[in-house]
């Protein structure tokens, strides 16, 4: 039995695993590494995923349907905003060191989505630390970058909620409010040095011009 | 004879040997049914504040306060909009419009509704948390019947284990929209 035949058995016929309705606002996109991502997992019993956010329903019915895992939904994206808010941005970092209270090498996979990119170098360093402290050998990071031929200007005041669509073969991406824009266009060897713990298993440039990489740590 | 004949009817007819018992029972077994229909789900209303240990064995619907436990293990919990939950909670489904802080495990779905929030570790086969739910914490999905997966599993080993084929078939080569940049 193949991985993607065990992942296909384990569609589930209940409804928490509908997806929200189409909303042709929202941008669709095709993905490649989600469904890599997927694959490093379902060869684990009881995987452990890390989920940076911001908390997506249907997401989390799919993952949980897929992988038959538990999920840890860590909205940084809500912590970010409050500390936008409270003009304490500069005590984020600090706060990221503490907010990952798992245990190292505990966790088999993270959706780290577009985080990276609203945060400044040294906050962005302190999480990938963090990420890569708590990723198991072998575990998996999939991580979105805004490529600099994306729009230009880096002061975006929005995230994104991506939204896996059509069997994971999709991602549907829909803008929120944020208090914080964009604030760096990482180019690829400044990715690779930030996880420098892990090596770079797949990387992709959709037509939307972002880059999607998937990292892998070492066994 | 005719004696014994009237000896033996009036024995036929009540007292001695008692009407067959199969006739009362169902109409019994009715009413009750009706009854527990009619209060079937159980209301805690805004005023009501509660703290310790609430069980149960039918549907229940708070909207007021509780701190403790709860547990419904058959039956479906709902928190309603006013409801305010400081609990461990153990039902066969939890639906949840109002806030609940603490875990939630359902042995059949959890339903974070709009406008509702959770914090805490939700466990349970099924899990929805609508568009404008909040939910801070951790899910565990456990698969239906995973013990049987399990045991199923050794028996299709003659085939290639499933960690070999570790590249996925080409997905949708129209609608892929990504190059390759490096590996």
């Amino acid at each position: 039995m193949g991985l993607l035949d065990r992942i296909s058995s384990r569609k589930s016929e209940s409804e928490a695993a509908v997806f929200p309705p189409p909303a042709d606002s929202d941008p669709l996109f095709s993905t490649k590494a989600l469904r890599k991502f997927l694959g490093c997992l379902t060869s684990r019993e009881l995987p452990v995923l890390i989920d940076l956010g911001p908390v997506v329903g249907s997401n989390i019915a799919y993952f949980g349907e897929q992988l038959g895992c538990k999920i840890f939904v860590v909205d940084l994206f809500a912590d970010l905003d409050r500390f936008v808010r409270e003009g304490r941005l500069e005590d984020f970092a600090d706060f990221i060191d503490k907010k990952f209270t798992q245990e190292a090498a505990s966790v088999d996979g993270i959706l780290c989505w577009d985080f990276i990119d609203y945060l400044d170098k040294v906050t962005s360093q302190r999480l990938a630390n963090q990420l890569t402290r708590v990723l198991r050998p072998d575990g998996a990071l999939l991580g979105f970058f805004s490529s600099s031929a994306q729009n230009g200007d880096t002061t975006h005041s929005h995230y994104n909620k991506f939204i896996v669509a059509d069997e994971g073969v999709n991602l549907r991406a829909r803008a929120y409010p944020a208090l914080r824009g964009r604030q760096s266009v990482l180019l690829n060897r400044d990715i690779i040095k930030l996880f420098s713990g892990l090596r770079v298993s797949d990387s992709f440039l959709l037509k939307n011009n972002q880059r999607e990489i998937l990292f892998r740590k070492p066994a | 004879m005719w004696k014994r004949d009237e000896a033996v009817r009036p024995t036929g007819g009540q007292p001695v040997v008692p009407p067959p018992p199969a006739a009362a029972p169902p109409t019994a077994s009715r009413t009750e049914v009706g009854h527990f229909m009619e209060r079937d789900i159980v209301n805690i209303g805004k005023s009501v504040v509660i703290k310790g240990e609430l069980n149960g064995s039918e549907d229940l619907t708070i909207e007021g306060h509780v701190e403790g436990t709860i547990q419904l293990r058959d039956h479906v919990l709902t928190i309603g909009p006013n409801g305010k939950i400081k609990a461990q909670v153990f039902a066969k489904m939890v639906i949840v419009l109002g806030e609940v802080h603490g875990n939630v495990t359902a042995t059949e779905k959890v339903d974070i509704r709009d406008n509702g929030s959770v914090e805490g570790d939700l466990v349970s086969p099924r899990i929805a948390i609508a568009e404008g739910a909040h939910f801070k914490g951790s899910v565990d999905m456990q698969r239906k019947g995973a013990p049987q997966q399990k045991q199923e599993q050794p028996k299709p080993a003659v085939q290639p284990s499933a960690g070999t084929a570790v590249v996925p078939p080409p997905v949708v080569p129209q609608a892929a929209a990504g190059q390759r940049v490096g590996a």
